[in-house]
């Protein structure tokens, strides 16, 4: 592979080493701690997490759009296209957000202005980025919303008259309204039902690949990884533990959070077999562990773990985990449990 | 095919958006004291406006007759006359042109002055909020009436003068009322939405911010009406509001003061119009804030 050199890797977005805590008044929340993504041109990435583990934080830095106060960004690179997004001033960054970077949040139900019919809402963001009269605004809006599958004559209607699926849709036109280089999909279908989740991102696919747009894919749900993403980025605690292709994560799995993850799902084809939930819940991000975040709720947590953050280890040019298990040496067996 | 249905949605257009207006009409038309109050408003505003032209300021309205003071109630005066003849129904009547006209041009600058400062103050927060509702407080503290006073006695009292005073007692309560409504839609998605897709803070407050905040806004705008009315009523009763021969209730009331013995007529009307008119706009207030609230739905 050609990936083996970075700088030849054409790269949409790129963090590196990204440090954002939240200072409040209880104490200071580290929310991420040293975030490293990297989005090639055209792919997917998929973030996965749990809730709390920073996956919205990752995606609202690419905007910069961190609430200040009470986040700060302490260290790191934020690259969108090459250009480091941290160096440039409010005025550029508002150019930036809806035009090269757009955002799908989770929730359809809330993140539509009540007051303004919905063509009028993707109006807007043609107006900010685009030149033209308000009348061809209007007509790009119907397009694209005929293009998310909702007739252009709905455009006059407002978001109280819609369904879920289809506020999403029009959140999705929205975002895609000026073509966007980079989509950041934040859990975009965690608030709508089973087979709506599945037009949707049907629909986000087909978009995805006719405007070779770059997406961030924000979810907790693996089947939607698989479904959509070309790599994952398996978060913990602010941290990129496991990261690889689709195929290293879920043939080669070697990271036990990422264990974990796949064994909380149920398994159709054995349904006498126990689920098998991560046991714990996430550290306090306020408090984190000295060694590796995931040490105690790990089950092959050893001495090393409590007190040493555990390096980087490559598997191969794509694959890589964060974890005292490995070593360049028996990285190529797997140590965790078969699923 | 996608042509005729953008011209289709294109008709569309008009109608739809009144939906939400229309909506908040149907629920204020079932409330019958709503519709009480704005019946009386509505009589009020046509009363407002064709006094002027169906009185002759000069020779009904201020004209003394001497030999026509202190009429009890009849056919030629259904209100009577005052102790220098005037005409007490016609002067009534034109007082509401001046308390009307002078409630709401104080209340659209106070209002403008509430809506600046408040928006910016709950959208901004921090410092600029700070600085901003710590005047607004200092403001508050001060009673309205002793301002009013205050500014009146010395500016001089003239009408524009009245309107000023009214306006700075005023501005803080808009500018408290604007800013909780502002500090409970900043926070929802659809602002971190519109932030995303790259608007500038004016366009995020004018579009969406202040479009979600408007129903309490309203309903302080209709009872502030009412209370800057009553305000300049209590100015003039004491002296310092509308200057001598200009018919204005709280004026007419303190003049009828000294014959409320004997001719108790006098001040019974002007009296009864500061009421009705007081009345129905609270009652159209508190109706619109039923109508408005979105929990009532």
């Amino acid at each position: 592979m050609s990936e083996n050199v970075k700088k030849e890797k054409d790269l949409t977005a790129e963090i590196k080493d990204l440090v954002v805590e939240f200072r409040t008044d209880y104490g200071t929340v580290q929310a991420l701690n040293g975030m490293e993504i990297e989005i090639e041109r055209g792919q997917t990435l998929g973030l996965v997490g749990e809730t709390g583990a920073g996956k919205t934080t990752t995606g609202l830095s690419l905007l910069r759009l961190i609430p200040d106060p009470p986040g700060v960004i302490v260290s790191g690179s934020i690259k969108l296209d090459g250009k480091d997004i941290l160096q440039m001033d409010e005025k550029e960054m508002q150019k930036l957000r809806g035009k090269a970077v757009a955002m799908i949040f989770q929730d359809p139900m809330t993140s539509l202005d009540p007051v303004m019919t919905v063509e009028d809402q993707i109006a807007e963001v043609i107006r900010l980025h685009e030149e033209g009269s308000k009348q061809d605004h209007l007509k790009r809006a119907r397009e694209m919303l005929e293009l998310v599958g909702i007739p252009g004559t709905r455009g006059s209607e407002y978001p109280h008259q819609f369904s879920g699926g289809m506020k999403q849709r029009v959140v999705i036109a929205m975002a895609l309204a000026c073509n966007p280089e980079l989509l950041i999909a934040d859990e975009p279908t965690t608030a709508l039902d089973v087979t709506i989740q599945a037009q949707v991102l049907e629909m986000m696919k087909g978009l995805r690949d006719k405007y070779n747009t770059s997406m961030l894919m924000i979810t907790h749900d693996l089947g939607i990884v698989a479904e959509i993403c070309d790599k994952v980025s398996v978060v913990y605690a602010g941290r990129v533990i496991e990261h690889g292709t689709l195929e290293d994560i879920f043939e080669n799995t070697r990271h036990p959070y990422t264990e974990g993850l796949f064994n909380s799902l149920p398994n159709l084809e054995d349904r006498q077999a126990q689920l098998k939930p991560i046991k714990g819940l996430m550290p306090d991000p306020s408090n984190l562990p000295k060694g590796c975040a995931f040490c105690p709720r790990c089950d092959y947590a050893m001495e090393i773990c409590k007190t040493e953050k555990p390096k980087r280890v490559y598997r191969n040019e794509t694959h890589y985990v964060e974890c005292h298990l490995y070593n360049k040496d028996n990285i190529q067996e797997g140590k965790v449990g078969k699923r | 095919m996608s042509n005729a249905s953008a011209t289709n949605g294109n008709a569309q257009v008009s109608v739809k958006k009144k939906s939400q207006i229309a909506d908040t009409w149907k629920r204020l038309c079932r409330n019958k004291t709503a519709m009480l109050g704005l019946v009386i408003v509505i009589l009020l505003v046509l009363i407002a406006l064709l006094s002027p032209v169906v009185f002759d300021y000069d020779t009904e309205i201020i004209k003394t007759d001497y030999s026509n003071t202190l009429q009890w109630p009849s056919a030629e005066h259904p209100f009577g006359t005052d102790e220098l003849g005037r005409d007490i129904l016609k002067r009534t009547m034109y007082a509401t042109t001046i308390s009307l006209s002078i409630g709401v041009v104080t209340v659209i600058v106070a209002l403008t002055l509430g809506l600046v400062l408040g928006a910016s103050a709950g959208y901004f927060g921090g410092k600029t909020d700070m600085v901003i509702m710590r005047i607004m407080d200092i403001f508050l503290a001060i009673p309205g009436t002793l301002l009013a006073i205050c500014i009146v006695a010395s500016l001089g009292n003239s009408i524009p003068n009245l309107v000023i005073a009214q306006a700075i007692a005023s501005t803080p309560t808009f500018a408290r009322v604007v800013r909780g409504a502002v500090l409970t839609v900043r926070g929802a998605d659809y602002v971190e939405a519109a932030r995303a897709i790259g608007a500038k803070d004016a366009t995020i407050i004018f579009h969406d911010v202040l479009p979600n905040s408007l129903a309490p806004i309203i309903v302080q705008t209709t009872l502030q009406v009412a209370s800057v009315i009553l305000s300049i009523a209590g100015l003039s009763f004491l002296g310092l509001g509308i200057p001598a021969p200009t018919p204005e209730w709280g004026a007419m009331l303190s003049a009828a003061r000294s014959y409320i013995r004997d001719y108790s007529y006098m001040c019974m009307f002007p009296g009864c119009a500061i009421m009705i008119t007081i009345l129905a706009l609270n009652l159209l207030g508190d109706g619109l804030r039923d109508a408005l609230d979105p929990r009532l739905r």
